[in-house]
This record gives C-alpha cells, sequence and structure tokens, in this order.
C-alpha cells in the first residue's frame, strides 16, 4: 500500500495542487496530511476545504501549529508568522476554523506514527532537526516509523538495534530501503514553503509492500504563489522565501 | 527470542545442513528449503552477546544492498532473515569456490595473472554499474563459477551510492583489509569507487610478483605508509613482467585517486588491449624512489586529512565513456565514413575524457577456413588495420585514448555486439548503409546492433539526395 505524506502546506494552492496531481500520478493508495494546512500563504480557506474533500474520500490529517494558532489557539510564534496568522484568521469561516481546531494531534496507521512536530509532547511543537533531536520522538512511541514535518527541511534518522540514532544521508526520488531491523524517523519537507534551498514542493511516498520511502519534489508555480501574497498585503519576506526555498 | 545456528535448525521453511565456514564475524551454512532445488549457503553474524555494533550494522548494509544486486558477478539472493528470531541471508551456493587457494599460489605464470586480472575487473566493473562500490576487495572475497565468472561477495562495508550510508558514523577508525585497503579509504573516504581499483591494483601486484605492494601491515600507522612510499616496482621482483603490465599495475596503485583508472571498464580495456597501453615512466620504473622524493612526498602527505572529493559513481562511471566506432571501409562505405568522423569529433567535445575504439569487421565465410590473405597475397587484417589508422588521423586525441582493432566474424553485428561487451562499452557510433541492393539481401547490421546491444548506440545516415537533385538545382538557379 501506497501511503503520500504531505506537510506544511501553508495556504499554498498552486503547490497543493501541484503534489496532489503529483499524488495521483503516482497512484498513491492513501493521502496522509502532517498539518500546517494554513499560515503564511494566501489561499487558506481553499487549503482547508481541500484538506475537508481529502479527508471525506479517506485521508488523515494531523493538527500542526498554525492550524491551531488559525483557530484561536495562544501561540509563541515570531512576528512574521504572526502577521500572517492574524491576517488567516481574518479569512477563514467559523466551519473552517472549527474544522482545523477539531484536528487530532497524531495519528496511527499499523506501525506508522503520524505527527506534525516531535512525537515525544506533539503540543509542544518541537522541531526535530538532527538525531539528537530525534531521539525523543523514538523514546516516546513505539511504532516502527515515524513521520513528521513542522522544519520544512526533509531529514531521515535511524534508530539501530542498540537504540543509538543516527542521521541519515539520502537523496530524492531514490527508494530507501526501510530496513525492519531499525526503526525511522522522516521529517517531510514541506509542500508550500521549503527551506532547504529547494523551491520545488516536497513530500513522500511511503510503499509499506515494498517496505521504501521515496522524498519527492514537485515544481509548481511559485511565482504565481508569490504575486498572489504580495497582492494579498502579506509580508515580502514571506513571498521571496518561495522563490528562493529558504 | 534469538536462535543461534546449529545443524538441523529450521527457519523460514530453511533446514540447516554443515557449517562450512566460521569467519570473524559470521558463519556460512549449507541448506536447503523445499521449494529450492539448488544448493544453497546461509550467511549468519556472529553477534557477540549484548550490543555489537559494527556487526550488526555491517549485516543490515549486506541485507540492503545485495537484493538490489542482479548478474553473474553476484550471488543471487534466496531468503532475508530478521533480526527479531536470527538474521542470515540465504544465497546460491557458487560451486567454484573462493580464489583465495590461486592467490595463495602466486607468483602466477603471467598468462594465467593476465587472465585472472581481467575477470576480476570484469566483476568489479559490472558492480560499479550496478552503484555499488566494494571497499573491501580481497581474495576472499572473489570466488569463482564453474563457468568462469568471478563472483563477488561479503557487502558487509560495501556503499550504494544511491542508498544511506548506514556505516558512515559507524567506525571511527578506517575499516578494510590492510594490504589491499586504499589510501582514501583509510582517510575513512567510503564514496571513491577508485578505492576498488586501488585494491585490485594491489591484488593484481600479488598475483604477479607473489608478495603484496606493501607487505602485511597489521597497524594503521603501517597502513599509512602507502601515502608517500611506493612499492618495489614489480619488474624489479619479476623482471619478465612486460613493461604493459607494470603500467596497468602501478597506475591502479597510484596514491592520488584522480592519477588511477577512473573506472575498472577503463583498466579493463588496457588489460584486454596490451599492446595499446600507453607506457609512461611508470612502466619503466626498475627500483623505488629515493628518500629524497619519498621525504618529500611524506612532508605533504603528513598533513592529508582527504583528497578531491569523488563524483557520484554514476557520474565518475559517464564521464569516462568507452566509445566504440565502427567503421566500414569499403568503397561503398567512403562518404559515411567522413561523416562518422565528423560525429566522433563532435562527441569528443560533449565527451572530452571518452576512450574512442575504432572496429572494423571482416566478415568471415560461415563454413570452411577463412582466406587471411587476399587474391595478391596481402594479409587482409593487417590491411584493415592501416586503412582504420588512416581513417583516423584526424581525431585529435593522444593515442592511448584511441584503439584501433580488426574484428573478425560471419555476423558483422554479431562481432561488434560481442567486442561491446567484453570491453564495457558505454556507446556504440556506427553508420547505416543506405537503402541498397546489398543491404535488402544482406539484412542491416546497425539494425542488430541497435536492437540487442546493452549500451547506446548512435547510428548516423547519409542525407538523402534525390537522384536529380543537383539537376533540379541548377534549373532553379538559371
Amino acid at each position: 500500500m501506497k501511503f503520500a505524506i504531505l506537510t506544511d502546506i501553508h495556504a499554498n494552492r498552486e503547490a497543493f495542487q501541484a503534489v496532489l496531481d503529483d499524488v495521483k500520478a503516482h497512484r498513491a493508495d492513501q493521502i496522509v496530511l502532517l498539518g500546517d494546512l494554513v499560515g503564511y500563504g494566501p489561499d487558506p480557506e481553499w487549503c482547508c476545504d481541500m484538506a475537508g474533500q481529502l479527508l471525506s474520500k479517506g485521508a488523515l490529517c494531523v493538527q500542526g501549529n498554525h492550524d491551531a494558532a488559525a483557530a484561536g489557539a495562544p501561540d509563541e510564534m515570531r512576528a512574521l508568522a504572526r502577521r500572517a496568522i492574524e491576517w488567516t484568521r481574518t479569512r477563514l469561516s467559523e466551519t473552517q476554523r472549527r474544522f482545523l481546531a477539531d484536528l487530532p494531534l497524531t495519528a496511527t496507521v499499523e506501525d506508522m506514527l503520524f505527527v506534525h512536530a516531535s512525537a515525544n509532547d506533539p503540543g509542544a511543537w518541537s522541531y526535530v532537526t538532527s538525531d539528537t533531536r530525534a531521539t525523543p520522538s523514538f523514546r516516546a512511541t513505539t511504532a516502527r516509523l515515524i513521520f513528521c514535518g513542522h522544519t520544512h527541511v526533509p531529514m531521515l534518522a535511524s534508530a539501530d538495534i542498540g537504540g543509538v540514532v543516527r542521521e541519515q544521508a539520502f537523496r530524492p526520488d531514490l527508494a530507501i530501503p526501510l530496513l525492519r531491523s531499525r526503526r525511522w524517523l522522516a521529517v517531510i519537507g514541506a509542500v508550500g514553503q521549503p527551506r532547504d534551498g529547494v523551491p520545488q514542493a516536497g513530500w513522500a511516498m511511503v510503499d509499506t509492500t515494498k517496505n521504501e520511502l521515496n522524498f519527492r519534489r514537485t515544481p509548481y508555480d511559485t511565482q504565481r504563489t508569490a504575486d498572489k501574497m504580495r497582492a494579498a498585503g502579506l509580508p515580502e519576506e514571506l513571498a521571496l522565501r518561495l522563490l528562493k526555498g529558504k | 527470542m534469538p536462535v543461534r545456528p546449529h545443524t538441523g535448525l529450521m527457519i523460514d521453511g530453511f533446514t540447516l545442513g554443515d557449517k562450512l565456514h566460521t569467519g570473524g564475524f559470521a558463519t556460512i551454512w549449507a541448506v536447503t528449503h523445499p521449494d529450492h532445488s539448488l544448493p544453497m549457503v546461509m550467511k549468519v553474524p556472529t553477534i557477540l552477546d549484548g550490543y555489537d555494533g559494527p556487526t550488526i550494522v555491517g549485516f543490515e548494509v549486506e541485507q540492503m544492498i545485495m537484493p538490489r544486486l542482479s548478474g553473474p558477478h553476484v550471488p543471487q539472493v534466496i531468503g532475508i532473515g530478521g533480526f527479531e528470531v536470527m538474521p542470515y541471508i540465504v544465497t546460491e551456493m557458487i560451486q567454484g569456490g573462493s580464489f583465495l587457494k590461486t592467490f595463495q599460489a602466486a607468483p602466477l605464470p603471467l598468462s594465467d595473472v593476465i587472465e585472472i586480472s581481467a575477470r576480476m575487473v570484469a566483476a568489479v566493473a559490472d558492480l560499479h554499474r550496478q552503484h555499488v562500490i566494494h571497499l573491501d576487495l580481497k581474495p576472499e572475497n572473489f570466488l569463482q563459477r564453474t563457468t568462469g565468472e568471478m563472483v563477488l561477495v561479503d557487502y558487509g562495508l560495501s556503499r550504494h551510492d544511491q542508498l544511506p550510508d548506514l556505516l558512515a558514523e559507524e567506525f571511527t577508525i578506517p575499516m578494510g583489509t590492510f594490504p589491499f585497503i586504499a589510501p582514501e579509504q583509510y582517510l575513512r573516504c567510503r564514496d571513491d569507487l577508485r578505492s576498488d581499483i586501488f585494491a585490485i591494483g594491489a591484488m593484481l601486484y600479488a598475483l604477479a610478483t607473489g608478495r603484496n605492494p606493501w607487505g602485511t601491515p597489521e597497524t594503521l600507522r603501517g597502513v599509512r605508509k602507502r601515502l608517500w612510499r611506493d612499492p618495489e616496482p614489480p619488474r624489479a621482483i619479476r623482471p619478465e613482467i612486460p613493461e604493459w603490465l607494470q603500467e596497468i599495475i602501478l597506475r591502479a596503485l597510484v596514491v592520488d585517486p584522480m592519477q588511477r583508472y577512473q573506472t575498472a571498464a577503463q583498466m579493463a580495456f588496457d588489460l584486454g588491449h596490451p599492446q595499446q597501453v600507453k607506457l609512461t615512466a611508470r612502466a619503466h620504473k626498475v627500483k623505488r624512489d629515493g628518500w629524497l622524493q619519498v621525504w618529500d612526498r611524506w612532508r605533504v602527505m603528513r598533513k592529508i586529512r582527504r583528497f578531491a572529493a569523488p563524483n557520484s559513481v554514476a557520474a565518475q562511471l559517464a564521464s569516462v565513456p568507452v566509445i566504440v566506432v565502427a567503421v566500414d571501409l569499403s568503397p561503398e562505405g567512403e562518404k559515411l565514413a567522413a561523416i562518422l568522423q565528423r560525429a566522433v569529433t563532435r562527441m569528443l567535445m560533449i565527451e572530452p575524457d571518452a576512450r574512442i575504439a575504432c572496429v572494423n569487421v571482416i566478415k568471415t565465410a560461415r563454413i570452411g577456413i577463412d582466406q587471411g590473405t587476399d587474391d595478391q597475397g596481402n594479409n587482409l587484417h593487417v590491411m584493415r588495420l592501416v586503412q582504420l589508422r588512416n581513417w583516423a588521423e584526424s581525431i585529435d586525441l593522444p593515442d592511448h585514448r584511441l584503439t584501433y582493432t580488426v574484428l573478425e566474424g560471419a555476423n558483422p553485428a554479431q562481432a561488434i555486439l560481442d567486442y561491446a561487451t567484453a570491453n564495457h562499452v558505454d556507446h556504440i557510433l556506427m553508420g547505416a548503409r543506405d537503402h541498397s541492393t546489398a543491404r535488402r539481401y544482406l539484412g542491416s547490421v546497425s539494425a542488430q546492433v541497435v536492437a540487442e546491444a546493452h549500451c547506446s548506440v548512435t547510428v548516423i545516415r547519409l542525407p538523402e539526395e534525390p537522384l536529380d537533385a543537383l539537376a533540379t538545382g541548377r534549373v532553379v538557379a538559371g
């Protein structure tokens, strides 16, 4: 069974649509959204509604910190993110806010755990940026495969039989065997606002039959999204970030 | 509950027979399975009580890499067992056994050295094509099929170019087999396929001379010496070693990977074309370098932390392609040969490091003894060779990157295909006969090559000219 894992869509309609088309072309059986549907980008309503549609067709979705903040939860965001969230709140309907507020923090399928940030305390929104920071996630769950987002930078780590956690270098678009002798944690890059220097939308496909993970990048019309952000009066830094991917 | 292997143990349908071998990190068992009739062996890692990190990770690497390999130079994987019960890998049994015994009989007759090294290099070239650098090439890790192919085993230290390197941070000291380990591997580089070339060079040296180029060091300090100390030239130990073979061996053993053979295919090519190996000072060397030279190198090398970063395996293989140009030297092929010349020149602009192998095929009769001489008594083979050199004159390449071979065969396409396979050729460039009667009756050579080649093929064709093109042109001009 093939799971397409998308995270940090951040109200970027063009990126979301491009990835969904790509997911369809790659024949995924199930879509999993790891949160942060909104925030930063110019199309929060469309992205919320699309997520809702996908859920009604069987997709899974967990909550991200931007989703919680847009729904009204108190937050500790930096100035840029805060400005975008305040703008987002004015755009969302009551139904959309409730949809975001009601999302669960984690989801589990077989031996896989899906969560937005670090799995040891999902609501604390800790960043998983290295093998050291991945260790608490491995300790907090018995799931063999952990998938998260939040950092906007793809990362892969594994815990060996002795529990030693190490980061693993990988290349996009090449299947990585998820050896059953160890446990794996993958930080899926961002669909709507990549920060690893590659502007293309990041996502991943897990094939549970082949037991393989594939980090993927999908190009989309970054200029169009950036123009929309400028037109909406969102901060220029956020628009530039999409064009550069960092 | 972990299980230990023993004769009679049944696991996942496999029944363990005799223990065939006990190594430092694993045991090998004969196994049978009701669904598989071929003789098989099971490798089980010897995991010490408690946590035995490097052994476990090494075995994980094997379990990850081996199922991705195919072809005659690797053992076919039948089954893999996880660590929950008892980790294992079951593969076909290679009937010919280990190459170690042959190796221990070194120095070998030179014809054997050449023949064996060609088979070893072919196996390594095949592995590299599959994105894997072995990193622990030694005689024990070469097995031989009864059909002659060498089979590479033990991938516990290997690196797959496209998969995560589980071993990257596992070791704080360089890992490999001391007599054969390359300088950059000593510096803990794990992504250079040229490290395997070095190891082959060291084994070739030993096969030819009967001793290892740097002896059998037992400490890392001893291994480090090869960064500045040159080995005794093989010809100083065994004078009947030809200069060209010394050139090949020493070129594989150069300290800086950039100055070595860049691919196993290149090395195989030289082994297959001894008369055309370009001899340098290395070939003529009769003794080790003087202490002043060695001291100069020591001053530089003792501080070195790594060599220039290698390309990815795929990029490395692609950067030095072997291109075969099949030239038709018959009178009808004249025009085409001229166009082919220009095509080669253009291709060299894109692939400046390519090696060009010019071939021509003498078509022999299917039955009976072939004529080696023409009606005037000239040797056909030599004549063709001269013509081929003449054709290639305008191609601007140093001699050692341009070779000439005249092939013979009843089926020219097959002769070209066989040559391409034997020489790990990356690209074939050839002309297509025009729509002549000859083609109608003889069939198209290029069509068969395109259909059956395992590499890229570019076919050059003469632009089609209507018979009365010139006449028409005159009318329009007038």
